[in-house]
């Protein structure tokens, strides 16, 4: 059986499916006040969090599997979520403020008579879908291709990683860039020729998040339980021995970092028509700690474990940000500083340890 | 026949040798680890490496497997592959390799597992990512665990396996990748006297299809396996021949018991 001894993908597949199908059809098909109503909050809050889950899980397979810290995943989450906005842009039309039908406001605004060359073809979907996971993956394999082959390792790749956030950061603050400096892309109107802000487009992207976290999981658990995912971790615990296996070590990083990067550039895209927003802070360094943060807290290394970490952290962070929003930054340090001492392995890896112990 | 005398990635050992290392000088910040060392293994034959501490032993693999570049000096895999244009990889895929002196396995993968790494196959990403053992390739791994005395054990982590048992999945993983040379460091350190045996009758099972060079400081081991043994010295072949030759030679007993 496909599923043989692993009860938690089972569940985990289960529970999902639960999530993305039940919570938006019980929203579309009751009426507010049934008990089997979701609210539209309910439901636009989970369908961040699946994208959320999805980011982590990425993050877990360049952690995780390959022992690669790489603390600017943001970056390529943040990303694909631009190339999503810009198809969104690309609906308004000419329903905008200045009510151009070709040029963006902010352009208008700018005073720019023409589109930059890099918006064509944006107003189509499918072209912005293969942007999605195009220009995520192309920039990780850039990076990764020059800092692999340089054996750059350990807290120097850390590091490296994190400048290359913070330099997408400070380039898309530029008006010049071209997408929309410090205010970012906004106002969408209509996604796939449907209103962005009705409940039902709201129920469908959840569930197509839900689909779509799933589908990944999927790919994710055949990826790292191919070959591939044992060299994979073979790298993460000794990388001489196998490159004196005549494994090309780089090569391998490589493959799974660019993987990677184009899941979490998928999760942005799902992410910005969901929250309404996609602006320059999405690139800020304190979001890529904070996937590190979800993933240790879940556990590394199982894919399932990330998924829980993310939606475990970015609850809480909603309910203390309504509660005591001073604190939550504090709070999530503290967490991570007692996950990490007591729980090594995360809350599933200590969970699975103490099922192991009953038996 | 196309009139080339060797297909390609063949190695040439028409002239008797198969790894020729040649005025190699290695030196890190000053310190001479290797100085004008030349040395010449045959193909086919076991040899023993031993020397004093500091005489460049593990420098002298480092160079041959391609982790340190030599500063000067030439370094021939047969007549005509060299050793100095290529990187790790591709000198283990030529078919040269190395088992650590610190048993270096994948202590989360099962023994099962390791030996599927080592295999002697396609190594690039996506032909590992579709990979999948076929018939051959099954019966070599359980050949190997046969070999090595891991049978029962092959499904277990590599991790719980006991330091020799380490050692010799190591050697199972050399064995693996069908090398035409393998260069093995310390391998019965941390065994049992019996286990030490059965080391010394495998690695003489070994010899012959391929060359086999151990450093190792047990001399009583090397005695039991090595017809030919080289010592170094602060960084060049002090002597070469057999143990009998070497223990009675007075320069190797003044550089081990001093003056």
């Amino acid at each position: 059986m496909l599923f043989k001894n692993d009860k938690a993908t089972v569940w985990v597949l289960a529970v999902l499916a639960a999530i993305s199908l039940i919570v938006p059809l019980c929203n579309l098909i009751f009426a507010p006040g049934s008990p089997l109503y979701f609210s539209a909050y309910t439901v636009s809050l989970l369908g961040k969090y699946t994208t959320f889950a999805l980011l982590g899980m990425s993050l877990d397979l360049v952690w995780g599997y390959c022992g690669i810290l790489a603390l600017g995943h943001g970056a390529f989450f943040a990303l694909g979520g631009y190339m999503m906005g810009m198809y969104l842009m690309r609906q308004i039309g000419n329903r905008g403020v200045y009510g151009d039908p070709l040029l963006p406001d902010f352009m208008v605004f700018l005073d720019w008579k023409e589109l930059p060359w890099y918006w064509h073809g944006f107003d189509q979907f499918w072209f912005a879908a293969i942007m999605i996971v195009l220009v995520p993956g192309a920039l990780a394999f850039l990076f990764g291709w020059l800092a692999f082959r340089s054996r750059v390792t350990g807290v120097y790749l850390s590091i490296i990683t994190q400048a290359l956030t913070y330099a997408l950061l400070l380039a898309f603050f530029r008006n010049e860039m071209g997408f929309g400096g410090n205010n970012g892309l906004t106002d969408f109107k209509e996604i796939l020729g449907f209103n962005i802000q009705s409940d039902a487009v709201r129920a469908c992207l959840l569930m197509a998040s839900g689909m779509i976290l799933i589908l990944a999981f999927l790919a994710s658990r055949w990826v790292v339980n191919s070959k591939l995912g044992r060299v994979v971790r073979a790298i993460r615990d000794q990388e001489m021995r196998v490159r004196f296996l005549g494994y090309r070590v780089e090569m391998f990083k490589l493959w799974i970092f660019v993987f990677a990067a184009m899941l979490a550039g998928i999760a942005g895209a799902l992410y910005v028509p969901q929250v309404g927003i996609i602006n320059p802070s999405e690139f800020s360094p304190l979001n890529s700690l904070e996937i590190v943060i979800w993933v240790a807290i879940g556990g590394r290394g199982t894919l399932y474990g990330a998924i829980v970490g993310a939606v475990l952290v970015n609850y809480t962070k909603t309910l203390l940000t309504g509660w005591a929003p001073e604190i939550w930054l504090f709070f999530l340090g503290a967490t991570f500083i007692l996950v990490t001492v007591l729980l090594p392995d995360g809350l599933l890896g200590f969970w699975q340890r103490r099922l192991q112990e009953q038996k | 026949m196309n009139g080339l005398a060797l297909k390609p990635g063949q190695v040439d050992t028409s002239h008797g040798p198969i790894l020729y290392l040649e005025d190699v000088s290695v030196s890190f910040d000053g310190f001479k680890a290797l100085n004008k060392l030349s040395l010449y293994i045959d193909a086919g034959e076991l040899r023993c490496l031993i020397g004093p501490n500091g005489a460049g032993k593990t420098t002298l693999m480092d160079v041959i497997t391609g982790k340190t570049r030599p500063d000067t000096g030439s370094v021939f895999f047969g007549q005509t592959i060299d050793l100095l244009q290529m990187d790790e990889p591709a000198i283990a895929q030529a078919g040269i390799c190395r088992k650590f002196q610190k048993p270096s396995v994948f202590e989360m993968l099962s023994v099962f597992e390791n030996l599927e790494l080592a295999l002697a196959t396609d190594k690039g990403a996506w032909a590992t990512l579709f990979a999948k053992l076929n018939g051959t390739q099954r019966d070599r791994i359980e050949q190997v665990l046969e070999t090595i005395g891991l049978v029962e054990l092959r499904s277990q982590p590599a991790g719980i396996l006991s330091h020799g048992q380490k050692q010799w999945l190591e050697i199972g993983m050399l064995l693996m990748q069908e090398p035409k040379v393998m260069l093995v460091d310390e391998p019965i350190a941390g065994m049992t006297h019996q286990e030490v045996e059965r080391t010394a009758e495998l690695l003489l099972s070994l010899q012959g299809e391929r060359s086999i060079v151990v450093v190792e400081h047990d001399m009583e081991f090397v005695r039991s396996i090595a017809k030919h043994v080289t010592v170094l010295h602060e960084g060049s072949v002090l002597t070469e021949g057999t143990m009998d030759e070497v223990q009675n030679d007075p320069r190797v007993i003044q550089v081990y018991l001093g003056d």
